[in-house]
């Protein structure tokens, strides 16, 4: 399904300019988007390097451990298939507390451990497991209680109450989030029948 | 909400104290444990690199080329027949990339605030959406493509229907708060 999306973005981008008579923006967009993939990366390099520097501290430390066994017994119903001492739990939780906070920079690198370890643990190592796929949802629909960026935004444009959709951003967040969590449930449950 | 400011404010700061001294404490060689965790950073960022490439060019290409205001365009009616207040059309195409592009949304999200102000119908919806939805086709390919997983499964059409669902919330409970 990815495959055919990619294509199909790229195709009809391409056709759509060519009907618009700027083709030549296709070259100037393909070029900057590769250049913008390289800066991203050796942003997220940066950023990935010093919290898994100090991740890796807090592993040592037995920091995690203790995490993982304070919360572990509520994110770990959700992941049946995950041992209970699974290293990936530690890492889930650190990814989901951030996403909460809204620590956006610090929750790539925690998420990208947690695959890791998720993939430690996967028989089949080209096809998602259910524990992935559960987390990625979680992960995408993760609620945030603050939304730093746009109220940054809302502040700059000179709002009247610029935290006021604080509230609303919960709301609709927190629905994504248990419905996610709902349907992702009953798939799993129906494929292993 | 202060008070959850204030603890966004303070975490990084704290954990970047209160971890290393605990892991001093107990006798963790704390600045070889450091180098050695992030040397794992630097291999995941290369490792990611052709996902990310590979998956910014399909989406600008297509954005760039005008592709997603024709979809907005053919979909502005749809939303009129739904009954949905007439300026909601503005939010389609925000709706559209924020699942594709985190950079492109927050761009759209903010020329939208502006535009329409920020406490306007268009500013909150814009605002609460931006904060509810992610950017779901970007973290599929850059998570599953560090690991190596190539059979995603049901995992994309997950992620769209938390965002889809988000989407109508969003609609509802900014219509329900603030009119």
């Amino acid at each position: 399904m990815v495959n055919l999306i990619w294509l199909l973005m790229l195709a009809i981008g391409i056709i759509v300019s060519a009907i618009n008579g700027h083709i030549e923006s296709v070259t100037a967009s393909a070029m900057k988007a590769a250049e913008l993939g390289v800066e991203v990366a050796i942003e997220l390099i940066g950023v990935m390097s010093l919290w898994l520097g100090l991740m890796r501290l807090a592993e040592e430390a037995g920091f995690i451990k203790g995490i993982a066994r304070l919360f572990g017994p509520a994110v770990r119903r959700l992941f049946p298939s995950l041992k209970p001492d699974s290293p990936a739990l530690g890492a889930i939780i650190m990814n989901l507390s951030a996403n909460i906070l809204g620590l956006g920079n610090a929750a790539t690198p925690f998420g990208l451990k947690a695959m890791q370890e998720l993939q430690r643990e996967n028989p089949t190592p080209e096809v998602a497991s259910p524990a992935m796929i559960t987390f990625l949802a979680l992960n995408t629909s993760c609620i945030t209680l603050i939304p730093a960026t746009i109220i940054g935004v809302r502040l700059k444009a000179n709002s009247a109450n610029p935290t006021e959709i604080i509230g609303t951003t919960i709301v609709a967040t927190g629905c994504a989030m248990t419905i996610a969590i709902i349907v992702d449930y009953l798939i799993r449950h129906r494929r292993r029948k | 909400m202060r008070i959850i400011a204030e603890i966004s404010r303070w975490a990084i700061p704290l954990l970047l104290l209160v971890i290393p001294v605990l892991a001093y404490l107990r006798n963790v060689p704390v600045y070889e444990s450091f180098v050695a965790g992030a040397e794992e950073g630097f291999k995941t960022g290369v490792r990611i690199l052709p996902f990310l490439i590979g998956m910014l060019v399909s989406i600008k290409v297509f954005i760039d080329s005008g592709a997603l205001d024709i979809v907005s365009h053919y979909l502005q009616p749809l939303f009129a027949k739904l009954g949905l207040d007439p300026n909601f059309a503005a939010i389609i195409p925000l709706a559209i990339m924020r699942p594709l592009s985190g950079s492109g949304a927050l761009g759209v999200a903010t020329q939208l605030i502006n535009q329409h102000g920020p406490d306007s119908f268009i500013g909150r919806l814009a605002s609460t959406l931006q904060g509810s939805t992610d950017t779901t086709f970007f973290v599929l390919t850059v998570y599953f493509g560090s690991v190596g997983i190539k059979k995603y499964r049901y995992a994309l059409k997950l992620g769209l229907l938390a965002d889809f669902i988000g989407l109508i919330v969003s609609v509802w409970i900014v219509t329900k708060t603030f009119y």
